[in-house]
Order: structure tokens, then sequence, then C-alpha cells
């Protein structure tokens, strides 16, 4: 395995709900090689998906630093946040959060937006992504004619098409069914080994975590590593 | 380009989603149309009025009248004077004869078709050659007065508007019954709600002796009424203003049409704010309504820019349709529409026709959009606030 693609130094994350101040993550410290496929389980409420929302520059720590592939995320102003996420992390949400208005390959094509590739580029690209995940035939549908497996599918898909190093996956099994799910994780498997893409996902479920290649256990907010089955 | 990529992205699909957010986008849309209708309404009323005010005034045309008269009712002038004005320089002179006409202007009672209310009804005597000193004015039925005799033509938009001057009926004002035995067209403008009679048989049936009340002129051209202006005034027989018919009539014209304005503009501003606080609705709604779909396009990288842009664009085009909506309406129910009023300056009915016209449809479109821009700025710039983490945490 590479050197650190990610590194988290002292992270804290603190929330403040009305006079409340909950502390979700406390002093954390992380590294992530490039080609990792790291899980993240731990109880509701443990930061799981804090973490991966700082990894993302979705979120900022309170205190400590976010460096991902030499970027320090904490520094950067909300547009050069967004203007990293286009190019350099992909996310794979629990309910897919394909737009439902648009076609699968209208879906996958979106990120591509951001970039300067004209229509027929974007097209292409698309086009591939869904081969990659064995959709080729559903680009013209709409999320609501997919089925559950299908959708998240084609989530991953829109993750990978601007072909960044970091994918970020938050419970991208949580919706499906056993077999659905084996599916999923067998082709984030199949992204990680065959198409070197580092992959972070946050799960409840072990036999999910079984999947990757280590498995990092939060808890209150601290890390524990423990070796993946 | 990236930028202007995300921005149409983002737009077509708040678009695409506006189906689902009807009744919320409709509220905007019919609060914006009410505002542009009533404004253009409003108005149009002021429009109509000033036209048919103007298109009666023709710049080769004087209108000699007593100094100082506000109106035609106000002033007065002897034949003796008349007789001046005739030989004045400037005068156009056809066969040598000075094409003039000199005028004598009293007010009927007339009941109006419309509410059976008694309205000031302008009855002019006027002199053989009335047709020459207007432009555009001809008998479009039935046939000219007889110099002598009690009959009367009626324009014809008070022929329409009030009652009993129809072709051939008899109408009696005070004691004295009069014939019509023609209608006259004058282009729309404000001569279409008068009477007109032999100007000696309406002196004789009030009264008035050899007194006249105007003196209307037609000028060799334009730049010859600079002349005429000078001569009357330096001539110590008479005591008169001059003016080209444009002027007079714009002069007149401007009391009630400024009533209008100042009732116009102020009900539209009300309206207005009223609106921008159900465009503020609707895209809040908006807002929210696409909160997940705010929040997935930021995680995928799309600018914070982009979204207000997006966000206040949706809110603009609800508004230009509302804009469109309330425009075509007040087009299609109240331009051409024929309504009476009195006239501040003449104390008489005018006549005349709303006009929705191009520039008050494109004044209405203009309020509509700074509508749609103030109601969306608010919800796009909560839409592009939206604390993407939070908010994909939430849904």
């Amino acid at each position: 395995m590479s050197e650190a693609l990610a590194e988290l130094r002292g992270v804290s994350r603190v929330y403040q709900k009305g006079k409340e101040r909950v502390d979700v993550l406390h002093e954390l410290d992380l590294d992530i090689p490039g080609g990792d496929f790291l899980a993240i389980m731990g109880p509701s409420g443990s930061g799981k998906t804090t973490l991966l929302n700082l990894l993302g520059g979705l979120d900022r720590p309170t205190n400590g630093t976010v460096t991902v592939g030499g970027a320090e995320l904490s520094s950067m102003s909300n547009n050069q946040l967004s203007n990293w996420r286009a190019t350099h992390v992909g996310f794979v949400f629990q309910f897919y959060n394909l737009l439902p208005v648009l076609t699968a390959q209208k879906n996958v094509e979106l990120p591509l937006l951001l970039t300067n590739f004209n229509a027929r580029e974007r097209a292409e690209r698309a086009a591939i992504a869904l081969d990659i995940v064995g959709l080729s035939d559903r680009a013209r549908h709409l999320p609501r004619e997919l089925s559950g497996g299908q959708e998240q599918r084609v989530a991953i898909a829109r993750a990978i098409v601007s072909d960044p190093t970091l994918l970020l996956c938050d419970e991208p099994t949580g919706d499906l069914d056993r077999g659905t799910a084996d599916e999923i994780l067998g082709l984030l498997q199949i992204l990680n080994r065959e198409h070197g893409k580092t992959i972070v996902m946050v799960t409840h479920d072990a036999q999910a975590a079984e999947f990757a290649t280590r498995t990092l256990h939060v808890d209150k907010g601290q890390l524990e590593s423990r070796a993946a089955a | 380009m990236r930028i202007l990529n995300q921005v149409l992205a983002v737009t077509r699909l708040n678009i695409l989603n506006l189906p689902k957010r009807i009744a919320t986008s409709m509220v905007a849309i019919v609060g914006v149309a009410a505002v542009v209708l009533v404004f253009a309404a409003v108005l149009s009323m002021a429009k109509g009025f000033e036209r048919t005010m103007t298109r009666a005034g023709a710049t080769d045309t004087a209108i000699v009248i007593r100094s100082g008269s506000t109106s035609e009712l106000a002033s007065g002038l002897g034949n003796d004077q008349v007789l001046i004005v005739e030989t004045a320089p400037g005068v156009l002179r056809d066969g040598g004869e000075a094409v003039v006409s000199a005028e004598l202007y009293v007010l009927v009672d007339i009941r109006k078709k419309s509410n059976d209310s008694a309205a000031n009804v302008p009855f002019r005597g006027v002199g053989s050659r009335a047709f020459d000193v207007r432009d555009s004015t001809a008998l479009i039925e039935g046939r000219m007065f007889e110099p002598g005799k009690n009959e009367l033509i009626v324009g014809r938009a008070a022929q329409s508007e009030f009652k009993g001057l129809e072709l051939g009926a008899a109408i009696k004002f005070g004691r004295t019954e009069w014939n019509v035995v023609g209608v006259f067209a004058a282009d729309g403008g404000v001569a279409e709600s008068e009477i007109w009679t032999d100007v000696r048989v309406l002196q004789g049936a009030y009264r008035r002796g050899n007194s006249f009340q105007t003196v209307r002129v037609r000028l060799r051209d334009t730049g010859a009424i600079a002349g005429l202006k000078e001569a009357l005034r330096n001539d110590p027989r008479l005591d008169v203003d001059v003016f080209s018919e444009r002027q007079f009539y714009s002069t007149q014209a401007e009391g009630t049409s400024t009533f209008i304005r100042v009732l116009g503009y102020p009900v539209t501003i009300l309206m207005a704010i009223g609106a921008v606080f159900g465009a503020l609705n609707s895209m809040y709604s908006s807002v929210s309504a696409r909160g997940k779909e705010i929040a997935t396009l930021r995680a995928l990288g799309f600018g914070p820019l982009p979204v207000l842009i997006s966000t206040i664009f949706e809110s603009t085009l609800l508004a230009l349709a509302g804009g469109l909506l309330g425009g075509a309406i007040a087009f299609l129910a109240f331009n051409g529409l024929t309504v009476s009023t009195l006239s501040n300056a003449s104390f008489s009915q005018v006549v005349f026709d709303f006009a929705v016209t191009g520039d008050l449809l494109l004044q209405g479109l203009v309020t509509a959009l700074i509508i749609g821009l103030i109601g969306g700025l608010l919800p796009a710039i909560r839409a592009a606030r939206l604390p993407v983490a939070q908010a994909l945490r939430e849904l």
C-alpha cells in the first residue's frame, strides 16, 4: 500500500445544539493510504458520518487538520472546496441521492458539468462509467424505473465518472437486501482492486465491512483499529 | 464556461421540478399577474384618455380663446373679434375665404346607456368650415345638418355611449327639439364625444346673441402659429390666447391623466409589495423542497453561485410568466374598452378607449421582473448557504 492519501491530525468536531455542546470527534489522528478500502464502523452518533464529511470537504474540523492528496482542506474557502470535491472525491449515499427528473445517463453526467468536457465527451464518459457498473442498458431510464440496487449502481457510476482518487460511501448498502448489497460491495471491491480507487465506507453492517481491506471502529469520537476478517 | 454549465444545469433541474411544485409556483405567478393586470388596466385608462385628447390635436390648427380662460366654457368672443381673427396673418385661405370655424360650446344632459346616469355632453355650434379645421373628421352616416335648422350631427363615440342619439331620432334639450341627421367620426379623438349643430342656431336656442367661445383656425403651415400669436397679441382690440390644437388638448388632458396615474402607481406599488411576499413564500418552499437536490449537487462540487443564480432565475421566470399572464388578461379584457369620464378641464364627458399599449406592457413586465428578483434573492441566498453536511443528514 502506498503512502497516505489522506491524513487527519488532531481533528476535533464540536457541534453546538442550542446551549448544549456535542463533541462528535475528539483529537482524532488517521492516515488513509492510497489504494486503501477502509470500513468505518461504530454505533449511531459515534461520528462516522462526520468523519466521512470531513474527508470529503463537506464539513470543517473545529480543531486539527484534514489533508487529502496534499491539499489541506481546512484552509480552503467554500468555493475552493467545491472545486476540489468536483475533481478529487466521489460520494455514494445510503439513499442514492439521484435526481429524479434526470435519466441514469444524465445523473452520471452531472459531475462532468464541472469539467471542461464538451457534451459529446461527457456522454462518452458517462457511458463508460455506466458500463463499469453494468448498467449500459439502463442509461435512458429514470431513477423511478430502476431497482434500489440499480439506483445505487448509477450513484456509483456518478461517483467515479470524473475519475476521483477517493470514493466516500455513507452506508452504501443500508437500503438494500443482502444479495443486492453483496453485489454493490463486490463492485466497490473491483473499483478498489482493479481501478485503484481509495475507498472509505461507513457502515453498520459487519458483513459489509468484510469486503474492505481493513476496518476502524469509531466510538465516542475516538478510533479503535482492528484487522479485517 | 463551467459556471455557465452549472447555472444551466441547476436551472434546468429547477424547471423540470416545477410541475411538482405547481401549487406554490402558482401563488407567485397569480400574485404577479394581478399586479401587472391592475397596473396595465389603471394606466391604460390614463393612456387611452391622453390618446383621445391628443389625437384630436393637430399642429397646423390653432385655437383662439379669451385670454386667461382655462376651458372653452369659460371663454367668450364677440363677432367683431372673430372677424379680426379671420383676417389675421397665418390663417389659411381657400378661394379668398378664411378657413376658420367660430364656435359656441354648451353642455347638455344626456343619459348614459351603461347605467342611465345623467352626463354632461358637449353640444357644439360650429361654422360651415368645421370639418376643414379638423383633421380626420368626416361624416360617416346620414348627412350634414342644414344651416338654420334644428338639426344636429353626433360623434360616433357619443352615439354609442349616450341614449337617444340614433340617426333619425329627435331629442329635446331644454325647450328645443333637435333631429339627429348624421354621424361623424374623428379618428377616435375627443370630438367624437360631441354633438354638433349650426352655431347660429345654437346661439338662438341658448340666447347667446352673436357671441362665440372659440375660433378654430386652419394655419397656412405649422410655423404660421408664431405669426398669428404675434399679430393677435399686438392688436389692441383683442385680449386672446392662441394655442396649437395639440397643445390645447394635451393641457386639457393633463389633470385627468395625472389623477389616474396618482391613483395607479401607489396601488401598483402596494400590490407589488404583496406579490413580493407571494414570490418569497413560493421560492422558500421551492428551496425547501429542493434541499436534498441542492445538497447533493453541492456535494458533487457544484458551487454556491450557480445555486444562487438558478434560484433567482427560477423566481424571475415565474414572475415573468405572471407578468405575461397579467399583461395578456389586461390586453384582452381592457384594450379598446370604451368608457367615458368627466374631463376636469372641460366639465364634459369624454368618451375614450382603454389603451393597453406596448410600453405599458413593457413597464408591467419590468415590474414583474423586479418582483421576481426581489422575491428570489433571499431564498436564493438561503439555498446557496445551505450547510451541505447538515442538509444531507436531515434528508
